[in-house]
């Protein structure tokens, strides 16, 4: 993050737990609200947080000052969740614990919506990841891309076939998006 | 896909899982696990690496010969 004082990121890149801590209160809210907005489960969002930022120290002398702190923090994040979803723990958990849209749509019935959230947990991660944040979440391609260290053209792919896919699972249940 | 079906798809998928409004807050102070994990130990490596360390041993002193080619890929 650009507002990060030069000294705290340098003092940080140098290891020091004080710098670290100034870092972790100012971006702890922006790294757990990327991870939620994945992993869609407040517990789980708080576990990998804790992750994270034990990544990101273990990670302190590879730290480039000039390119901010956020954009970093946000990539680590990322894999982070990214490894999370990989696991069978993940593709055992219904990815809907959040509160369900204020906003329904009544033409859309509540089974619908549940196989639809369920065929979309069937995604491969890297696809799942893409989606949800570009998707779902309607972050700009190019923090996705920046999150997930890939171009903008190959997050508009893992978008494409995502939705290609989640629509052929749909259609074989016999629900036509 | 066309574009209608891609619209319909993302609107499907948008109320499926409802987006995270706003700016989230985690509803405890994350800090001292950071520090604990910090703190942690690293975890010893797991048996299976170990038996992988002494199955290479074994299989060196069975065939010093190896040695120069194990050498060369590492």
């Amino acid at each position: 993050m650009r507002n990060d004082s030069s000294s705290a990121l340098g003092e940080f890149r140098q290891g020091d737990i004080a710098a670290f801590e100034t870092l972790f209160r100012r971006h702890r809210a922006a790294v757990y609200g990327w991870i939620l907005r994945i992993v869609r489960n407040p517990a789980t969002a708080e576990d990998l947080t804790v992750e994270t930022f034990w990544r990101i120290y273990q990670a302190h002398a590879r730290f480039d000052p000039s390119r901010g702190f956020e954009g970093w923090a946000r990539r680590i994040a990322a894999h982070a969740a990214f490894d999370w979803l990989k696991t069978a723990r993940s593709q055992s958990e219904l990815p809907t614990e959040l509160a369900a849209p204020s906003t329904a749509d009544p033409a859309i019935s509540r089974e619908i919506r549940q196989r639809t959230a369920l065929a979309f947990q069937r995604l491969p991660p890297k696809l799942r990841i893409a989606a949800t944040l570009a998707v779902i979440e309607e972050q700009p391609h190019k923090d996705v891309a920046e999150a997930l260290g890939i171009s903008v053209a190959a997050v508009k792919v893992r978008v494409f076939r995502a939705l290609r896919l989640l629509r052929k699972d749909l259609e074989r249940q016999g629900i036509t998006p | 896909m066309n574009s209608d079906q891609d619209v319909r798809m993302k609107t499907l998928l948008q109320q499926a899982l409802p987006r995270v409004e706003g700016q989230p807050e985690p509803e405890h102070d994350l800090w001292p696990a950071v520090l604990r994990k910090m703190d942690a130990r690293p975890a010893p490596p797991p048996l299976v690496d170990w038996a992988l360390v002494a199955g290479l041993v074994a299989f060196v002193g069975f065939f010093p010969a190896a040695i120069p080619v194990l050498l060369y890929y590492l």
